[in-house]
C-alpha cells in the first residue's frame, strides 16, 4: 500500500540514487504527496521517504539532474536542499555496535539468571554442576562478545598509562568469570557468571543510551536546511550551467548566482547588479549594493537579482577560511573539558582496586586460604562496579535531551549539558539570534483579506527571501492561497501572474533607495509593504526568565555601534558593537580570566570562533552550518525560548545527577562493608545491582517534565 | 528432571530465535523510521480499486 510507486522504465535503465533532506516535511499528507508526486516524475524509479531524518531518497535514471529533482520537490510545494553523503555513517555504526552488544548481554543475562534462580532455590549436586556448566557455556561467549566495547577502552587506557571506569569493569568481570569457570570445574557452590553478564547489561544500557542520544540530535541538525553556499552553477564555455560543489570550486570559474542564493566562494562580479546580505559574515542586518566589479565574499546571499561572479578564490583560500582557522584555535580550550562522570572514576577507579587488593590481603593475613580470598575480592570489585554509576549520568541526560528536543532544542551530547549547568552569563549575538535575522512585513495591516490570498499565492512560488518572508507571515496569518496558473519569475523583477483576467504583480520598488520593501500590484493599483528584521517574539519574557535564573546577558554584535546600542538600551542590556570575531573571542578570554562561565547564543559565520571559544554555545536552527557545527546544542524555531529552558532543565539535570550519585554511592557504603566481610552471595550481588539500577532510572525519569515552561 | 534435557534447550533455542530477529531487524532498517511508520497507516491510497 505505501510501497515506493515503481515506474517502468524499461530493463536496460540503469538508476542511480540521490538524497534530500526536505525539512518541512511534518505528516501523513507531506510522505504521500513527496513519493506519490516523486514518482509521477518520468525517469523516478522510487522515491522514499525517511520522515524521522526528514529525508527522502529518490532512485532515478541519470540523466535527469539532481537540479531537476530539487526543481520538482519544490513545486510539490517543500523546500529542499541536497543532502550529503550520509554523514551519520559512523555515529550510526558505533549505536548499531552497542545495540547489539546490549541484545546479546540480554539474552545472556536472561538465560542465565534462569539457571540461577534455581541454584538458589536449592537445586544441588550432579543438577548444580550441570546448572553451571550450562552457565558458562553461556556466558564465556556472551561475555567476550559484549564485553569488548569495555575491554577495548580499557586497553586504550592502560596502554596510554591511565585509568578509567572501564578498567576495573574489565578486571571485575574477567576475574569473576576465570574465578566461575574454576569454581565450576571444581564442583564450587558458588558462580558469578548471572554477576558479571548483568554488570555488563546495566553498563551497555547507559552506554547505548548516550549513543543514542547523540546520533538523535545530529540527525536532526543534519535535517535543518544549510544556508551557506554548498555549490554554484557554473556557466560553460557554450553558455550552459552545470552545478559544482563548493570544493570543486576554482578560480577564474564563472558561476551565476541567483536571487537568493548564497555564494559558494570569494569572487567579483562582472555582470548585473544586486545587494548582498552579509549578516552571516558581519551581523550587519541591512542588505549592501553590489555592482559589476565589486568584490563579494562566500557565505554571503545574494538578495535581489542575478549576477555572474568570477570566482577569485574558492574553498581554503575565501575569506571564510580564516574564521575556520580562528574557530580551530578556539576549540581547543574546550576539549579539556572534563565529564563529571570521567571525573568521578578517576577517584572512584583506585579506590576500588585499592579496596579489592586490601580485601585480598586481609583475608590472606587472616589466615583463609588463596581460593577464598580471591572469591572476596572479587565479590567487592563485582559489587562496587558502578551499574549505577554508569547510568547515573547517560540515564538522566537521555531524559532531558528527549524533552529539550521536544521543545524544539536539539543537544549534541551529554558534556553540553553538564557545561549548560555551569553558565552564569550569556552572550548574544543581534542579528539573527536576538532577531529573526530575515525580513519580515513590518504591517499586513496594508493589506485587506483578498490581497492577502493573492499575495501568498505569489510570494509561495518564489525563494526569494522577501517573498519567503511574507509568505510565512501570511501563513502565520490564517491566509489561504488563491490557485494562481501562470506565475512568473523574472530575477530581478519580481513576480507576475494572471487572475481572473487581471494581471497581478509582486515586484521590487522602483526606488532602490527605500530599503527593504516591495510593492503589489493588481490592475495598476500599488501597495507598498515595507520589511525590517523583526525581534524574536518572546524576546522580553525570555530575558526576564534568564534573570530570574541569576544569569547575567549581554549582546556582542558585528552590527554598526550604533545599532547595536540603540538595540541595548531598549532591552537594558549592555551592548557592544562593531565586533570582529577576533574581539568577540578576544571578549571571552576577558571574561573567562575573570572566572566566567559564558554561554554564546549566535548564528552567523563571524560568531563561529566565539561559538567555538565559549564554555558552552548555541545556535539558532537558521544559522550557517560553520556555526550550527561550532554550537552544543541548536534550537528551531522563531522563539527564543528554549535557550532558557535549555539552561534551566541543564541545572535540574546536574541536580538529579547529583542524587543519583549519592544514591549509588549510599548502595556501595551498604554493600562495600558485606562485601569486605565475605557475605556477599551471588544472589545479594544480583539484587543489589538490579535495585540500585532500577532506583538511579526511576529517579532520572522525574527529569521528563524539566523543560515545562513555568508561568513566572 | 529428564524434562529438563528438553526445556533447557528450547528456552535457550527461543532466545536465539529473539536475537536472531532483533539482529535481523536492526539489519533491514526496521528501526530507520519510527516516526514515520507511524504516519504511514494514515495515507490513503488512491490507487486503491475499492
Amino acid at each position: 500500500m505505501n510501497a515506493p510507486i515503481p515506474t517502468d522504465l524499461g530493463p536496460t535503465a540503469v538508476c542511480i540514487d540521490s538524497r534530500f533532506t526536505v525539512p518541512g516535511m511534518r505528516c501523513a499528507g507531506c510522505i504521500g504527496k513527496i513519493e506519490r508526486g516523486l514518482g509521477a516524475v518520468p525517469g523516478v524509479a522510487a522515491a522514499r521517504v525517511n520522515f524521522s531524518a526528514k529525508r527522502v531518497a529518490v532512485s532515478h535514471v541519470a540523466d535527469l539532474s539532481e537540479d531537476q529533482l530539487l526543481e520538482h520537490i519544490r513545486k510539490l510545494g517543500f523546500e529542499a536542499e541536497r543532502a550529503s553523503e550520509n554523514p551519520l555513517a559512523r555515529d550510526d555504526a558505533e549505536t548499531r555496535r552497542l545495540l547489539r552488544a546490549l541484545a546479546v548481554a540480554g539474552f545472556g543475562m536472561m538465560n542465565i539468571m534462569l539457571l540461577s534462580v534455581s541454584v538458589w532455590a536449592g537445586a544441588g549436586g550432579e543438577t548444580r554442576s550441570m546448572f553451571h556448566w550450562i552457565s558458562a557455556l553461556i556466558a564465556i561467549p556472551v561475555i567476550a562478545y559484549a564485553g569488548r566495547p569495555f575491554f577495548a577502552s580499557a586497553a586504550m587506557a592502560l596502554r596510554y598509562r591511565r585509568t578509567n571506569m572501564d578498567v576495573p569493569i574489565s578486571i571485575g568481570v574477567i576475574l569473576a568469570t576465570a574465578l566461575s569457570l574454576y569454581d565450576t570445574a571444581t564442583g564450587g557452590p558458588e558462580a558469578y557468571f548471572d554477576g558479571a553478564v548483568m554488570l555488563l547489561f546495566f553498563l551497555l544500557a547507559g552506554r547505548a543510551l548516550d549513543a543514542m542520544m547523540r546520533a538523535r540530535a545530529r540527525a536532526g541538525i543534519e535535517a535543518l536546511l544549510g544556508r551557506m553556499g554548498q555549490g554554484a552553477h557554473v556557466v560553460e564555455a557554450d553558455g550552459k550551467t552545470r552545478w559544482v560543489s563548493a570544493e570543486h570550486l576554482a578560480p577564474d570559474m564563472v558561476v551565476l548566482v541567483a536571487a537568493g542564493e548564497a555564494l559558494a566562494a570569494d569572487g567579483q562580479i562582472i555582470e548585473g547588479n544586486t545587494s548582498f546580505d552579509a549578516s552571516m559574515l558581519t551581523g550587519e542586518s541591512e542588505p549592501h549594493p553590489a555592482r559589476t566589479g565589486d568584490r563579494v565574499y562566500a557565505g554571503t546571499i545574494n538578495v535581489s537579482a542575478p549576477v555572474r561572479v568570477r570566482v577569485t578564490a574558492a574553498a581554503q583560500d575565501t575569506a571564510i577560511a580564516d574564521i575556520a582557522r580562528l574557530m580551530d584555535e578556539a576549540g581547543q580550550s574546550r576539549s579539556r573539558y572534563v565529564r563529571v562522570a570521567d571525573r568521578a572514576a578517576r577517584l572512584y577507579a583506585p579506590a576500588v582496586h585499592s579496596l579489592a587488593v586490601l580485601a585480598f590481603v586481609g583475608w590472606l593475613a587472616a589466615g583463609a586460604g588463596a581460593h577464598q580470598a580471591l572469591t572476596i575480592a572479587v565479590s567487592v570489585l563485582i559489587i562496587t562496579c558502578p551499574c549505577a554509576l554508569g547510568l547515573a549520568v547517560p540515564a538522566a541526560q537521555v531524559v532531558v535531551a528527549g524533552a529539550l528536543l521536544k521543545r524544539g532544542l536539539l543537544i549534541k551530547d551529554g558534556s553540553a549539558l553538564e557545561r549548560l549547568a555551569e553558565v552564569d552569563m550569556v552572550l548574544f549575538d543581534k542579528t539573527g539570534t536576538l532577531t529573526l535575522g530575515e525580513p519580515r512585513p513590518v504591517d499586513l495591516g496594508v493589506l485587506d483579506e483578498d490581497m492577502r490570498s493573492l499575495a501568498l499565492a505569489l510570494a509561495q512560488a518564489s525563494r526569494h527571501p522577501l517573498s519567503r518572508g511574507l509568505a510565512a507571515a501570511l501563513r502565520e496569518t490564517g491566509t489561504t492561497p488563491v490557485q494562481l496558473d501562470t506565475i512568473e519569475e523574472t530575477p530581478g523583477s519580481g513576480l507576475t501572474a494572471c487572475w481572473q483576467g487581471n494581471s497581478i504583480a509582486l515586484v521590487p520598488p522602483e526606488d532602490q533607495s527605500i530599503g527593504l520593501a516591495c510593492d503589489l500590484l493588481i490592475e495598476g493599483g500599488r501597495t507598498r509593504i515595507a520589511f525590517a528584521d523583526p525581534r524574536r517574539p518572546d524576546l522580553p519574557q525570555a530575558l526576564t526568565a534568564l534573570a530570574a535564573e541569576g544569569v547575567k546577558a549581554a549582546i556582542l554584535s558585528g552590527d554598526r555601534i550604533a545599532t547595536v546600542e540603540a538595540f541595548g538600551r531598549e532591552l537594558d542590556l549592555p551592548a557592544r558593537g562593531a565586533m570582529t570575531p577576533a574581539d568577540k573571542l578576544a571578549e571571552l578570554d576577558r571574561l573567562r580570566a575573570e572566572g566566567h562561565r559564558t554561554l554564546m547564543v549566535g548564528d552567523g559565520l563571524n560568531d563561529g570562533p566565539a561559538l567555538a571559544g565559549a564554555h558552552v554555545s548555541i545556535a539558532p536552527g537558521s544559522a550557517s552550518d560553520v556555526s550550527r557545527q561550532a554550537a552544543d546544542a541548536v534550537f528551531t524555531g522563531e522563539r527564543l525560548m528554549p535557550v532558557v529552558l535549555a539552561l534551566r532543565a541543564a541545572r535540574m539535570t546536574r541536580r538529579i545527577v547529583r542524587q543519583n550519585f549519592a544514591l549509588a554511592a549510599g548502595y556501595n557504603l551498604l554493600a562495600v562493608p558485606l562485601a569486605l566481610a565475605g557475605l556477599v552471595t551471588p544472589l545479594l550481588a544480583a539484587v543489589a545491582m538490579s535495585v540500585s539500577s532500577l532506583v538511579v532510572v526511576a529517579n532520572s525519569l522525574r527529569l521528563a517534565n524539566a523543560a515545562k515552561e513555568r508561568v513566572a | 528432571m529428564t524434562i529438563l534435557g528438553f526445556l533447557i534447550p528450547l528456552a535457550l533455542l527461543m532466545g536465539l530465535i529473539g536475537l536472531g530477529t532483533f539482529f535481523w531487524a536492526m539489519k533491514s532498517g526496521q528501526f530507520e523510521d519510527l516516526d514515520g511508520a507511524a504516519q504511514r497507516i494514515l495515507i490513503d491510497d488512491e490507487n486503491d480499486p475499492v
